[in-house]
């Protein structure tokens, strides 16, 4: 089980949130002008990474609020977490650690 | 071409047995050759089956299949083994029956004992809802001439006898639906088997073989694979590769509708046949049945996040075993012995992809998620005609990648017996 640090409450067992998928995925501002394969994109493709994955969480049984984690999928490692609204984390620097 | 393998008959384990030689070696290993006609990328039941199918129906037989780690050591050595084909939608019922069809006489067409055993696979409901989409599903299931039965509380108890319908637990069984022509199979010897019919006509298994990169023509069409051992070159490339499918597609810039997950089970210690059937429930995500060395055999859920770990959560396999103790108390003092996770690639609508990508020469069967196992005979035949034809058999064409452009989705939520 996780140990998610809520950028609001400090860190709390998994069973306390709920995942809310891949972050950073934009609605588009016009949604009639975008074409079938963009939305394609929007909708389905998931970048699915074997490594650094930006992903969305819900505190649900605590604060109720979404905000974003950085975690290694090879480790399950949360690198760090930052509140929704904040841009990507650069995390270049990152080296995936080997699992206790 | 390296020999053909002993042919397997009583006479041949008797020969055997008084001889007291070791067997042979069931299939090759050698180094790979500088190119094939097809790579396939992934040695576990459907890729090995792919290259069967190519060889022996097609005969494509100058075929690379390539593997990281070893053959059958992914989901296919991981899985709880179930066979059934009673999916809702006409596409769905008609890709799994094809594969039951096959399961029926895979043994016999290998010369291998896959152990396929169509012991019943039972689907249990414990809500009105349960019930609706039971009948919703045994309904569709008779039009498409796939086998499928309601069954009361008491007709689910006489089937499976230690099977606890009393109304006083936190989930009672209202009644279950019934594909007597489910069941399960050996996983591992499903690998074996495919590995050695291959092998015989010719097809190189190449193990401890990692994909590094997608070779491409200025034109874009693929040219080869490079490796851990080297550049393979082959025109046209099946990617198998379960979990890591978006990996690899990855390498040639295509992106892919899949999440990847880790999908837990565990086994008990050995006991006396208690469970003479599979017994699944979607709804309080629980799923057992009992191999033929006497291990119950559970699947769990998939973790919430998607991961590469194959581990998983302790709490998911715990909420199972909660599950598992109230639907058959007699188990409630066992122990289990091992629990494992494998990691599996979802689609948006639990269906698998299986056909052609954007790329010239780059095939990709995958999206399996929850519920390859059942499929593993059929997802090879198809893709193999996929491979040798370049285009897809009217069975897989409705599985193609861009029905999520098209939005001719096929939703089977149900496709796996947990619930999503």
């Amino acid at each position: 089980m996780l140990l998610i640090d809520c950028p609001y409450c400090g860190p709390r067992p998994e069973l306390e949130f709920r995942y809310g998928g891949e972050a950073h995925i934009a609605r588009a501002a016009e949604p009639a002008k975008v074409d079938d394969d963009n939305w394609t994109a929007f909708l389905f493709w998931r970048s699915n990474p074997k490594g650094l994955h930006f992903e969305r969480w819900r505190h649900t049984s605590g604060c109720g609020r979404f905000f974003n984690s950085a975690r290694d999928t090879v480790s399950d490692v949360i690198v760090k977490t930052y509140k929704a609204g904040e841009p990507k984390p650069d995390l270049n620097g990152y080296k995936a650690e080997a699992k206790p | 071409m390296g020999g053909i393998p002993v042919k397997f008959s009583a006479f041949a384990l008797l020969k055997q047995a008084l001889s007291g030689e070791a067997w042979p070696e069931q299939w090759r290993s050698p180094e790979p050759k500088p190119a094939y006609d097809v790579v396939i990328v992934g040695a576990g039941g459907h890729g090995l089956a792919t290259a069967y199918y190519l060889a022996k129906e097609h005969g494509i037989r100058n075929v690379a299949v390539i593997e990281k780690g070893w053959l059958g050591g992914g989901n296919t050595g991981r899985n709880t083994t179930i066979i059934r084909s009673n999916y809702l939608w006409e596409e769905s019922q008609k890709l799994y029956e094809h594969a039951v069809k096959l399961w029926e006489g895979l043994s016999q067409e290998l010369n291998y004992n896959v152990m396929y055993s169509p012991r019943g696979v039972m689907m249990l409901a414990h809500t009105e809802h349960d019930i609706q989409s039971a009948k919703r599903h045994i309904h569709a299931n008779r039009l498409g001439g796939i086998d499928n039965e309601w069954l009361t509380p008491e007709q689910a108890q006489e089937f499976c006898p230690i099977l606890n319908i009393g109304r006083d637990i936190r989930y009672p069984i209202l009644g279950a639906a019934l594909q007597r022509r489910g069941g399960t199979a050996r996983h591992d010897a499903v690998a074996w088997g495919y590995a050695r019919a291959a092998s015989a006509l010719g097809v190189d298994i190449i193990q401890n073989c990692e994909v590094k990169g997608l070779r491409r023509a200025p034109s874009g069409a693929m040219t080869g694979v490079e490796t851990t051992k080297g550049f393979i070159g082959a025109r046209r490339i099946g990617v198998v590769a379960a979990g890591h499918t978006s990996v690899i597609m990855q390498m040639a810039d295509v992106r892919m509708p899949l999440e990847s997950y880790p999908l837990q089970a565990l086994v008990s210690e050995p006991v006396k046949p208690v469970m003479p059937c599979v017994v699944m429930s979607n709804t309080i995500h629980a799923y057992m049945s009992q191999s033929d060395k006497g291990e119950l055999v559970i699947g769990a859920g998939t973790d919430a996040y998607t991961s590469y770990s194959q581990t998983g959560g302790l709490h998911i396999s715990a909420h199972t075993l909660d599950a598992i103790c109230e639907l058959f108390p007699v188990v409630r003092r066992m122990k289990m012995l091992r629990n494992w996770g494998g990691i599996v690639d979802v689609t948006p609508d639990r269906s698998p992809i299986i056909g052609k990508t954007p790329v010239e020469g780059l095939f990709v069967n995958c999206g399996w998620g929850t519920g390859g196992f059942k499929a593993t005979p059929g997802s090879g035949n198809v893709f193999a005609w996929t491979l040798a034809k370049g285009e897809p058999h009217p069975i897989n064409a409705p599985f193609s990648l861009d029905r999520f452009c098209t939005g001719r989705l096929i939703d089977e939520a149900a496709a796996a017996a947990v619930a999503h």
